[in-house]
């Protein structure tokens, strides 16, 4: 090619370049505006819902009512039985998944070799693409047997099996964020603290945790919040009785798990039961988008500690 | 720029013009000896054949151009390296006599006898309080809470950093600036009352008046302690040490008299490296 045919070429060339590139750029931002109009478009879906519930159901009954009986003759719309089942099946999955998910972040990223962890990390991670339909029916099917061989008084359908099995899904979450955190902390602080004479254990606990303390309360956060918007397990194994206890060894429903009952129910749209869903939609949006909120600031902040 | 052969320039023959202070001699006691000390980084070796001999209650100071091993050697004398993967070595480094590689030594002892200042200053996210209380507290060194505050100011005053920080003991440690973060973290090496101290560069990232401070603890220091310090900064070699090792390319080229290495070095690399003709 030489360069008397390459000026004019070049000019044709990039005419179509422009074209090209103008097509390209609407496709992109078609693409971006798409899933920002998406979410969009559900909140106010929620919203308008929500707003039309609140009509005809006062906010402070919605809110604060301890009876939750929509789909029954005597219509009853206090939240809170809903509230108090996700809370407590997300409590159990806490319970497991913090400190299992801080000792094995605690081991992968200050104990094992580089080897072991490249290895592990990843399959950690596989664990969190198992469907969670998965998790539910192993909750349903084998954790519950297994746990009702010792506690003989468990329910076929109860919070404790569900909400221990969640936790098992979220641990790898909570796992890989935390351990992502304690790796960010600089190397300097560990020798500083191995140069005092620290042990390993005691530069993990009292120098590395602190230090990536809110990187870590992130992690947390986030995995409450995946907790409580926690779906499938819950829907399967957690039963379908609205109930305001602590007990876990009963059957209770989540917010989750109403809402999969009544779409998947023959209630008819725009009727006040088909709005209960959104009503209770919207609540647990705002939950959980707080938390993450929450979670985002956090590990900002953590961010602007050690740039 | 013209570059002039001889003589060192008086301003760096620093420690024997210093009143009071006579040229640092061959007869006090050894603290640290090393004996045909080989280390390696893999399959890398980054330090050959090194023995030397370093005196108690003076200031040694490690010279080199980079990645000459100097900080490598410094780390090999609390062990700092064992937390490096796949480093190795070989040779013997005796601290009063006590073979510190041998199996069986509890690392976590020695590194509460070799105390360890870094390059970069390295406070933890904790108060100033809890920076120095934390070497204090990891050991179990200290019986009460009084007893715990004496030492922290005992050691903050040591590292003249008390009347600066006294009134915000529980600040936290990060608010300081770079020069106090760093007389901070001398604190806390020295809270738990090491004998020897090891300091990686510690003033490398601070500006001249900072610099002047620690170069003045330093010489206070070395009544107390032994200390070995590793320096870019040959005009500091020469006023803050007693004796001087001149580090190439993982070999100890000359160790000698601080005011012989920069006025009358015995080997050639050693005078075009203190001379600034290579390096």
């Amino acid at each position: 090619m030489t360069t008397r045919t390459l000026a004019p070429r070049r000019a044709r060339g990039a005419l179509s370049l422009l074209k090209g590139e103008w097509i390209i750029e609407r496709a992109l931002f078609l693409c971006a505006a798409l899933s920002v109009l998406t979410t969009a478009g559900i909140i106010a879906v929620l919203a308008i819902e929500t707003y039309e519930f609140l009509r005809e159901v006062p906010v402070l009954d919605f809110l604060t009512g301890t009876e939750w009986t929509p789909l029954f003759s005597n219509q009853k719309f206090g939240v809170l039985p809903l509230v108090a089942g996700t809370m407590l099946v997300s409590s159990i999955a806490m319970v497991v998944a913090l400190p299992m998910g801080l000792l094995s972040a605690i081991y992968l990223s200050e104990y094992s070799p580089s080897g072991f962890r490249r290895v592990v990390k990843p399959v950690l991670e596989i664990l969190a693409g198992v469907p969670t339909v998965v998790y539910g029916y192993f909750a349903l099917m084998f954790v519950t047997p297994l746990l009702q061989q010792v506690f003989p008084t468990l329910s076929g359908f109860n919070a404790l099996s569900p909400g221990l099995v969640m936790g098992l899904m979220i641990l790898p979450l909570v796992s890989s964020l935390s351990e992502d955190a304690m790796r960010a902390v600089p190397q300097g602080l560990r020798e500083g603290s191995y140069a005092l004479g620290a042990t390993r254990m005691q530069t993990a606990l009292r120098v590395v945790v602190p230090a990536a303390f809110s990187g870590i309360t992130a992690a947390f956060i986030l995995g409450v919040s995946r907790a409580i918007g926690e779906t499938m397990i819950v829907a399967i194994a957690a039963g379908q009785q609205p109930r305001l206890t602590g007990n876990p060894f009963v059957p209770i429903e989540t917010m989750t798990a109403y809402i999969v009952q009544v779409s998947l129910g023959d209630t008819p749209q725009g009727t006040l039961e088909y709005r209960t869903i959104f009503a209770v939609g919207m609540l647990l949006f705002v939950m959980t988008f707080s938390l993450n909120l929450i979670s985002t600031w956090l590990r900002e902040r953590y961010r602007e500690e050690y740039a | 720029m013209i570059v002039t052969s001889r003589p060192v320039p008086a301003s760096l023959a620093g420690i024997a013009s210093r009143p009071g202070q006579g040229p640092a001699a061959f007869d006090t006691p050894v603290k640290i000896d090393v004996n045909a000390l080989n280390f390696y980084y893999g399959p890398k070796r980054a330090l050959d054949g090194i023995s030397i001999q370093i005196r108690a209650n003076l200031v040694t100071a490690f010279i080199g151009p980079s990645g000459c091993g100097k900080s490598t050697f410094l780390r090999t004398l609390n062990r700092m390296n064992d937390i490096i993967p796949m480093t190795r070595v070989e040779g013997t480094v005796r601290i009063d006599g006590e073979s510190i590689y041998d199996a069986g030594v509890d690392v976590v002892h020695l590194r509460r006898k070799v105390g360890m200042v870094f390059q970069k200053s390295n406070p933890f996210p904790k108060s100033i309080f809890e920076n120095v209380a934390y070497g204090l507290r990891i050991n179990g060194l200290v019986k009460s809470k009084s007893e715990m505050i004496d030492r922290v100011e005992e050691s903050l005053r040591q590292a003249a950093i008390w009347d600066e920080v006294k009134d915000r003991l529980h600040d936290s440690a990060l608010a300081l600036s770079g020069g106090q973060q760093q007389r901070l973290c001398i604190a806390r090496a020295l809270a738990i009352r090491p004998e020897i101290l090891l300091m990686d560069e510690p003033a490398s990232a601070l500006d001249p008046i900072a610099t002047q401070r620690i170069e003045e603890l330093i010489y206070e220091l070395k009544k107390q302690y032994t200390i070995v310090i590793v320096t870019h900064n040959m005009q500091q070699a020469a006023r803050v040490s007693d004796f001087t090792a001149f580090f190439w390319l993982g070999r100890l080229i000359e160790f000698d008299r601080t005011d012989r290495i920069f006025t009358a070095p015995a080997e050639k690399l050693t005078e075009d490296y203190v001379t600034g003709r290579c390096g």
